[in-house]
């Protein structure tokens, strides 16, 4: 098997979750179009359900939001009882976004035109 | 012609100070105030049944006090807030005697009432809805006679109407949390309630400002200690009547404004995004664009809006047995595998005891717990907090439960400490029923008068 390099997801997207009752949001935001185009294509619904397996969510579906270079994935069922009767410390899903920014993906050729730009601040204009 | 629309709670037990900062430096039109998360009128449903005054809340009086200067200072400041949660009417009178002592008097303000559907239950059962659960689809029977609270979530209107009344504080009880800010900009514009596109963008704006400093760099991933986060600045959306709007921040405030930090909060907690749905509009979030336009200013452009559903969401929450968790500090050589036996004793000395819990969760934080089976294992801490959560229907159950902690400092492995302040308390559990009601069946009512004449 060829080794593939990988890297972390974080270094190509900044992310936010959230809950809504038992279902939680990840919203994974690409910091260039390069970006965005190549998370189509490897942050798929499939490879998210696969990383966030051991949470057992019931359905996870991906939306687009090319406006502003982001994939928000819904997951169905996966707070074990949401706000209201999870046992979890993280019961509202808060800390989802964070797991995910370490999700490893394939180190990609351009990878510099998918970082944000050096010595920016957070700022994109 | 422009509208600052404020917002200085995202949350109830948000920072106390954050209003009257955000009102004293942000120019403001209109200060809003969003205090009810999915499950708060739960709480606030328990709290009126112990006390008839009850019922709202309470951290709002707190700060109107502290608005008072400020209120006289600026005359043109509005109000707009869901503090009034199950009681909006008591909320307003008590609103009332704050603003009396400190000399106005003669401000409006406004009660919006008509989201609390607990007396109306049995009637729209028979009138043809149903209530089941809007995600699993049960039928609401079994969870019928456990049915603690229900609120539809109303729309702007009954803040529009409240606005054209001459209101300059405004309370609701359960309104779309974006409504807050679509109300003022309805009563400003004198949008048509087919101007679907603009409905759309002042619910992006309502969205993006309703969780406070969370637009303004408060839990930005991208965080680094150069955005500083102390004296952070409130979000502002300054709308516009064709509905474009840019999102900004007091000058002189940490915290920051920026495609990424808006983009974050854009995401935040939406399902479909192409279907933001309220009652004021069905918003599509999926081409909206952020265009950094100076220094901590975001322009939103790119909202569209379709006719709002027929149906309102309603938010029911019933009650679900007792819950409780306890901490323990678990440290040196093999600390991680110390706690997990210190959750194991905590729990098989329990069934020992003949108290079978229902449910039961042992983490141990610090290996990966939060999340196991994502993070990535690590068992070499020297210290672990141990978190034990139960459930069950039986309050006695739960309370033996909590007794279980500090025995374990003599009785369990060593290097367990943190046992020491109050034992964990057994709190009661409402859970969350979401579900819809047809929008005809509902009608808000609007109390405007002078805060003297509140009485």
């Amino acid at each position: 098997m060829a080794f593939m390099s990988t890297i972390r997801l974080a270094e190509i997207a900044h992310a936010r979750s959230g809950d809504k009752g038992n279902h939680a949001n990840i919203g994974v935001i690409a910091y260039t179009a390069a970006g965005f185009e190549f998370l189509g294509r490897y942050l798929t619904e499939t490879r998210l359900a696969e990383y966030l397996l051991p949470l057992r969510p019931r359905q996870v579906e991906r939306f687009e939001m090319p406006g502003i270079l982001a994939y928000n994935f819904l997951l169905r069922d996966v707070l074990a009882g949401g706000a209201s009767r999870s046992l979890r410390t993280d019961n509202q899903g808060k800390v989802l976004s964070a797991a995910v920014l370490e999700l490893p993906i394939p180190k990609p050729p351009n990878l510099a035109e998918m970082q944000r730009p050096d010595g920016a601040t957070n700022q994109r204009t | 012609m422009l509208i600052r629309v404020g917002n200085g709670a995202g949350f109830w037990g948000d920072n106390l100070d954050a209003p009257r900062l955000l009102a004293e430096r942000g120019g403001l039109d209109y200060l809003t105030l969003e205090y009810l998360a999915e499950l708060t009128l739960s709480i606030l449903a328990h709290q009126r049944s112990r006390s008839p005054d009850g019922g709202f809340v309470a951290d709002f009086l707190t700060v109107l006090e502290s608005l008072g200067p400020v209120l006289a200072a600026q005359p043109k400041l509005k109000i707009v807030t869901n503090a009034g949660g199950m009681a909006p009417v008591a909320c307003a009178r008590q609103a009332a005697q704050i603003l009396v002592r400190a000399g106005l008097g003669t401000t409006r303000i406004a009660a919006v009432s008509g989201d609390d559907l607990l007396p109306r239950i049995d009637d729209l059962l028979a009138a043809g809805e149903t209530f089941s659960n809007l995600d699993t689809g049960q039928p609401l029977g079994d969870v019928r006679p456990k049915i603690a609270s229900a609120n539809a979530y109303l729309g702007a209107a009954g803040i529009v109407e409240a606005l054209a009344q001459g209101a300059r504080i405004v309370i609701t009880g359960r309104v779309a949390d974006a409504s807050l800010t679509v109300g003022p900009a309805i009563h400003e514009f004198g949008w048509s309630s087919s101007d679907w596109d603009k409905r759309a963008a002042a619910t992006v704006a309502g969205h993006l400002i309703e969780c406070g400093a969370q637009a303004t760099g408060g839990m930005f991933s991208g965080w680094t200690p150069e955005i500083s986060l102390q004296n952070l600045g409130y979000p502002i959306a300054e709308i516009s009547e064709p509905g474009h709007f840019t999102m900004t921040k007091p000058a002189g405030t940490g915290g920051a404004v920026t495609v990424d930090t808006v983009a974050e909060q854009l995401v935040y907690e939406i399902g479909d995004p192409r279907h933001y749905l309220t009652p004021d509009v069905d918003a599509d979030f999926s081409h909206v664009q952020l265009v950094q336009s100076g220094p901590d200013r975001v322009d939103v452009r790119g909202a569209k809006g379709n006719p709002a559903p027929p149906r309102y969401k309603v938010s029911m929450a019933y009650r679900d047995g007792y819950m409780a968790s306890g901490t323990l500090v678990v440290c040196g050589d093999q600390a991680a595998a110390k706690a997990r036996a210190c959750g194991e004793l905590i729990l098989s000395r329990l069934k020992a005891a003949g108290v079978n819990l229902e449910r039961t969760h042992v983490e141990c934080l610090g290996t990966g717990d939060s999340l196991p089976g994502v993070w990535k294992r690590n068992d070499d801490a020297l210290e672990v907090v141990l978190r034990v959560s139960v459930h069950d229907p039986s309050r006695e159950a739960v309370e033996r439960f909590v007794r279980e902690f500090s025995p374990l400092v003599g009785s369990g492995p060593p290097g367990v400490t943190g046992y020491t302040g109050p034992r964990p308390k057994p709190y009661p559990v409402f859970a969350y029923w979401p579900t819809t009601v047809a929008r005809e069946k509902l009608q808000h009512t609007v109390e405007v008068r002078e805060a003297e004449k509140w009485g």
